[in-house]
């Protein structure tokens, strides 16, 4: 039944594709001939050990890490070293990072203001009902006028992903949004990804959470040493993983 | 077998707490006499200090205010408070009061500067508090040109055409970003202005003053002196010294290699070479450089040499500031799509000047502190003046009136800044 509903919204429409991606820091090869289809309202899970190029591969995609061979296209737009097409694609791709990179110096709802002013050039008080409306959806509009300093973590992420939301992104990007929060908070915010998940956003996270990537993952990715290792449903992917790098791995995050 | 189980029926009052624990007692033992060695030390402080009050208490306060000459002030002071006193001559303060603040400035004419220095703050006030109406912020852009008026006169058409040139190069910016790349547009603004102020601005401030005649009284600045010059040269700089401080730390990052290069070339050598050496290049060396005729005022040499030397400190402390920010706050605005002006503009700078209030803040002080050193290329800044006061056969031989006077109004000035900073740290305080 969940598979029968997560294969429906699986569409045809391609929303990034990365063909023979290499990328090198310096003379180290950190991602090799990375092949990767992502479709519209598909969501991805990417794990795999520390430093095998997860996070990298990822920022690769709104270019926040510049690649040095192969081709990016995000939505139809080609990444090139072209500033104006960045731009374009980092306004439809959101993103969340493991330490939330809040503006600590704005308000809650500053902060969720702040690009669809002056990105989207939106009136400044149609930002702030927008801003409001996705507080409301991760359950935290009472926050607003507070700044990030004074919100527990959970609470930060939570903030994080709303500013995103008010972009209105057709993709979003996670780098282990919950891996810098005790576990109490995790689930409040794997909640709100499961949330966005359901209403058909394109994801790609990186992140361990098992449980989240069998609830609503369309397929898991494992990363080593810079390359798709393997690539499954997650059924799958923890049931019958195929390489034995996977099922090292699956043993020392599943083992215990 | 004792029954243990205990209910209270009635509450406790609060009593007063005993005498160890309030009052002055508790408080000189905790902070002046927790333990021998804390004891021997308050007591040797509270001595010295009551050794130097004792000295400098009598001296302040037996002295004279009106005398016209040391010697006149001396036998005031052995007349009222006996043979022998030595008490302070703050006479000359008053005898030369005007003089210390205006310097040589024509009296008749020393409301300008008043106005001026009274304006400066209706102009600063809402770039420090908050909660002022933003249109105040137009008086703040015009003030500049109106103090320049107001201090050395002229025509009115001259101020003007300096404003006609930003805004031609505003004009020009928009314009040629348009046709062109910004770019080309940014330098578009840069040239536009400067062709217009070299070439063209005085021929027209003349012939626009020789149709409709707007001048008052020009005052020269040699003219100029005391605290009123340390104050244009301290505020000019501070102004200037914050945005060009910026620019260069800005350049210093950027990834444009010539402009990196300028950048780091400009700071490290205004930053290896004393301000003094500066100040004698503005006063002898500047002229030569300087296409014959021209007539360059002193006073504005002098200006761009302390706001040069002061910028590049300030791009240092802004740097520090940058530093300190963490890489994801780049990385945040970036995945929200901001251009490099936008993050920069709302992410990075706020932050970093935040984080360098304090240092931003001593570097003001130092600047303003450091206009005295004017008075060595001759001009007569506050300790310009004390010398040819000095020099006077009236008040030759008065140290400590005159310097400590000078001391103790730069001493206001530092430490409203430096009270200013406080405040805005705290304001800026949005952590836990
Ligand atoms: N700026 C950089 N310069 C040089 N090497 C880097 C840089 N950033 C990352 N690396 C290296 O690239 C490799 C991949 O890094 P990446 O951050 O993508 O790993 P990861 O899979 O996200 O690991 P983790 O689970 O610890 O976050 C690592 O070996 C790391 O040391
Ligand atoms: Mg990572």
């Amino acid at each position: 039944m969940a598979n029968a509903k997560k294969k429906l919204i699986v569409s045809d429409e391609v929303a990034i594709q990365i063909e023979n991606m290499n990328k090198w820091y310096g003379s180290f090869h950190v991602l090799k001939d990375i092949n990767l289809t992502v479709y519209r309202g598909e969501r991805i899970v990417v794990c795999g050990p520390s430093g095998s190029g997860k996070s990298t591969l990822i920022r690769c995609v709104n270019a926040l890490e510049e690649h040095q061979e192969g081709k990016i296209t995000v939505d139809g737009t080609h990444l090139s070293s072209d500033l104006k097409n960045i731009d374009a694609i980092r306004s439809e791709v959101g993103m969340c990072f493991q330490h939330f990179n809040l503006f600590p110096h704005l308000s809650i709802l500053e902060n969720c203001t702040l690009a669809p002013i002056w990105v989207r050039k939106i009136p400044k008080k149609e930002a702030e009902e927008t801003a409001m409306h996705f507080l409301e959806k991760v359950k935290i509009p009472e926050q607003a006028d507070k700044y990030p300093g004074q919100l527990s973590g959970g609470q930060q992420q939570r903030v994080a992903i709303a500013r995103s939301l008010c972009m209105q992104p057709r993709i979003m990007l996670f780098d282990e949004p919950t891996s810098a929060l005790d576990p109490e908070m995790i689930k409040e915010v794997l909640d709100t990804m499961i949330e966005l998940a359901e209403e058909g956003m394109t994801m790609i996270c990186v992140t361990h959470e098992m449980g989240f990537a069998r609830q609503v993952a369309n397929r898991v990715i494992f990363m080593d040493a810079g390359q798709i290792v393997e690539q499954n449903e997650p059924e799958q992917f923890f049931n019958n993983p195929q390489s034995e790098r996977t099922q090292l791995f699956l043993s020392q995050i599943l083992g215990h | 077998m004792t029954d243990v189980s205990y209910v209270r029926t009635e509450m406790l009052e609060e009593k007063a707490p005993p005498v160890s624990q309030a009052g002055i007692i508790k408080w000189l033992r905790d902070n002046m006499f927790s333990n021998i060695p804390n004891s021997i030390l308050s007591i040797a402080a509270l001595w010295a200090i009551y050794y130097v009050l004792s000295d400098v208490l009598p001296w302040t306060f037996k002295s004279s205010w009106n005398a016209n000459s040391l010697d006149e002030c001396r036998s005031a002071i052995a007349a009222t408070y006996g043979e022998g006193t030595d008490g302070a001559c703050w006479s000359v303060i008053h005898d030369r009061f005007l003089q210390l603040v205006f310097g040589f400035y024509p009296k008749a004419l020393y409301w300008r500067p008043i106005v001026a220095f009274l304006l400066m703050f209706v102009a600063i006030a809402p770039v420090l508090f908050d909660g002022l109406p933003k249109k105040m912020l137009r008086f703040t852009m015009i003030y500049p040109f109106l103090a320049f008026w107001l201090l050395w006169g002229g025509s009115l058409w001259f101020p003007l055409m300096i404003i006609a040139g930003f805004v031609l190069g505003y004009l020009a910016y928009g314009v040629v970003s348009k046709m062109a790349s910004s770019l080309v547009g940014m330098i578009a603004a840069v040239l536009v202005p400067i062709i217009w102020w070299l070439f063209l601005s005085g021929d027209v401030a003349t012939m626009l003053q020789s149709i409709i005649p707007l001048s008052i009284e020009a005052v020269s600045s040699s003219n100029f002196g005391g605290f009123m010059l340390s104050i244009t040269i301290g505020v000019i700089g501070i102004a200037l010294s914050l945005p060009i401080g910026i620019v260069l730390a800005l350049g210093r990052q950027s990834d444009l290699m010539i402009v990196k290069v300028i950048c780091v070339g400009f700071i490290e050598f205004i930053r290896g070479v004393p301000l003094i050496t500066l100040l004698f290049v503005a006063s002898t060396l500047l002229n030569y450089f300087m296409p014959p005729g021209t007539n360059f005022d002193l006073i504005l040499r002098v200006i761009i040499m302390v706001t040069l030397f002061a910028s590049a400190y300030m791009a240092e402390v802004i740097r520090g500031g940058l530093a300190a920010l963490p890489k994801g706050q780049y990385e945040g605005a970036d995945s929200l799509g901001l251009d490099f002006w936008q993050s920069t503009r709302l992410i990075i700078m706020p932050q970093a000047l935040k984080i360098s209030i304090p240092n931003i803040v001593s570097s003001f002080i130092g600047l303003f502190k450091d206009t005295t050193l004017v008075s060595i290329i001759g001009l007569l800044d506050p300790i310009g003046l004390s010398t040819n006061i000095r020099a006077n056969q009236e008040w030759n031989g008065v140290i400590w009136e005159l310097y400590g006077f000078i001391a103790l109004v730069f001493w206001l000035f530092c430490f409203s800044m430096s009270r200013y900073s406080m405040y805005l740290e705290r304001k800026l305080q949005t952590g836990h």
